[in-house]
């Protein structure tokens, strides 16, 4: 089987998350990477660097500079006249492009597959991760999205694939890309952090949550996420939302700090490795599923550990 | 202009799913059903955008059994002009979801269809891109804010990395995210005025869709179960463990 991986990247560099799509692909068969970008040339480099990928497409063209899906799906679905699986990561950009690919093949889409049981047999979460499901296609092409946490990530050194120019039909004329906001950090994003220190409604306020979690965090050398319960109150910017509806990361160490442990919420952390919670309810279901509790004040616990850390 | 409005009735948000021992599926039997969240939430936009002068006519449409009917009224209750309920027992997926909207689309032409980034149930988040490809329209997906001026819609996206603002031609799609606005609560008045209000009841074949699933569902399981582990007493013996584990 000949599949295709839509490398996730921002013209400049490739996207951790892709690395554990090529590792999913490689379980179906020769993968293949599509590089659509603008002036993506150092990105296609890096691309064919990743172990395990044969041949890099590139499609070099401003329609492609912010992957509008409206002008993306149309080259994709073209490439896959010579692929048989389509595979993106299940990050905003490949959830937006990917069904519009599927819709143009006339495929049903497998989206956040967490394992490939066989060349047509996959197994998803379903209800919020409350239930797995066991799907198997029937359709003459695949289209699916990978969950990266639940894949290994190919190694981004190793490979020397060969590059290949496509191009598409350009600019569809259905939409224009505006601008960005994407938050300046020092650190770690999200999804690929190694820890996660994360602050729940009980911080009470954006102050708060900026005094008690960051300190943690930066002694920790941590990424910060959050409830669903503290976004929506405002305390932290919405792509710091760790859940069902936000992101899903698996960390080595997962640190819920008043965080009650909504059934949303778990859904989006519960692979952790360790998850440490620190509650001052002792019946939080957070505890349900930490490794290591702590019942204790947060306003008294996180500052006294920050300072003996 | 006219904003069409998907809705999908799935099981309430706060029900916790269990799953059936023979591993056919999750029990629905005498669970609460509701609205879709996200679903209310694009209602409730495109109700906003009705009362601010932007669409004359917002017309709810869902796909699904009979009871699907109590979903369309809690939209006209919010605010919905009428409804279309497309009366299937069947499994329907997103695919055949979005052909069926295409040929509402077809019937009705709206300017914008508003619907839900995902439905709570099989999380799939795909109809709306797929309705976007087989209309050819442009999508604005996960939507944080939505400004519809003349022939064009301008939305602020949520991305993984914060937001993205892309403006798309209408007609269009617009999915919704949970930020973008707080969907009322029906009053009792409304509910009762909804019960007057126009609903169509349509089967796929009076679109001649074919609604066969594509894929099979094979077997549903519960998650690996994590089992809790231990509580310390106090900071002291935190610091202690995580030193035992090497994070500090």
């Amino acid at each position: 089987m000949k599949t295709l991986v839509l490398v996730e990247h921002d013209n400049q560099s490739v996207k951790d998350a892709t690395l554990a799509v090529v590792t999913a692909a490689a379980k179906l068969g020769e993968v293949h990477a599509l590089v659509a970008g603008s002036g993506c040339d150092a990105v296609a480099q890096q691309a064919a660097k990743i172990a395990g990928v044969a041949t890099v497409h590139v499609a070099d063209d401003p329609a492609y500079a912010n992957l509008l899906a409206e002008n993306t799906a149309p080259l994709i679905a073209d490439l896959m006249g010579s692929h048989d699986a389509f595979l993106a990561p299940a990050t905003t950009t490949g959830k937006n492009i990917a069904p519009r690919v599927a819709a143009l093949l006339d495929v049903m889409q497998i989206s956040d597959i967490l394992s490939v049981e066989s060349a047509n047999t996959f197994t998803r979460p379903i209800y919020a991760g409350n239930a797995i499901a066991t799907v198997e296609s029937a359709d003459a092409k695949l289209v699916i999205t990978v969950r990266g946490t639940a894949f290994d990530k190919a190694a981004a050194e190793g490979g020397s694939a060969s590059l290949e120019a496509v191009s598409g039909a350009g600019d569809a004329g259905l939409s224009a890309f505006v601008s960005e906001e994407i938050a300046e950090s020092e650190r770690p994003e999200l999804t690929s952090a190694k820890i996660i220190v994360s602050g729940g409604r009980a911080l009470g306020s954006s102050e708060k949550f900026e005094e008690v979690i960051t300190p943690l965090a930066d002694k920790l050398g941590a990424g910060i996420g959050a409830s669903r319960a503290a976004v929506d109150a405002g305390y932290v910017p919405n792509d710091y939302q760790v859940g069902q509806t936000g992101k899903i990361v698996a960390p080595e160490v997962y640190v819920a700090i008043g965080i009650s442990g909504a059934i949303q919420h778990l859904a989006g952390m519960k692979d952790s490795k360790t998850i440490i919670a620190i509650n001052k309810d002792e019946d939080a279901p957070i505890f349900q599923v930490a490794d290591l509790g702590l019942v204790a004040d947060l306003f008294d616990a996180v500052p006294e550990l920050t300072g003996k850390l | 202009m006219k904003i069409l409005v998907p809705v999908k009735r799935v099981i309430d948000y706060n029900v916790k799913p269990r799953v059936k021992a023979d591993g056919s599926g999750v029990d629905l039997d005498n669970v609460k059903m509701s609205m879709n969240p996200f679903d209310e939430i694009a209602v409730e936009e495109a109700i906003k955008q009705k009362e601010a002068g932007k669409a004359e006519e917002v017309v709810a449409v869902s796909i699904g059994p009979a009871k699907a009917q109590e979903t369309l009224r809690t939209a006209l209750a919010m605010g919905a002009d009428r409804a279309i309920l497309i009366s299937t027992d069947e499994t329907v997926e997103p695919l055949a979801v979005a052909k069926l909207l295409a040929k509402v689309v077809e019937e009705e032409a709206p300017q914008v269809v508003i619907l839900g980034k995902q439905a709570i149930d099989d999380d799939s988040n795909q109809t709306g891109q797929m309705l976007g490809a087989l209309l050819g329209w442009g999508q604005a997906t996960f939507a944080n804010t939505v400004e519809i001026d003349g022939d064009a819609a301008t939305v602020a996206r949520e991305i993984d990395g914060g937001l993205q603002t892309v403006k798309v031609n209408l007609p269009a799609i617009i999915t919704v995210d949970l930020r973008l606005n707080e969907p009322r609560y029906a009053t009792l008045p409304n509910i009762m005025k909804a019960k007057k209000k126009p609903m169509d009841t349509k089967s796929p074949d009076d679109y001649g869709v074919d609604i066969t699933p594509r894929l099979k569902t094979l077997n549903v399981s519960e998650p690996p179960v994590r089992s809790a582990g231990i509580k310390v007493e106090d900071v002291d013996a935190l610091v202690a463990k995580l030193k035992d584990m090497g994070v500090a």
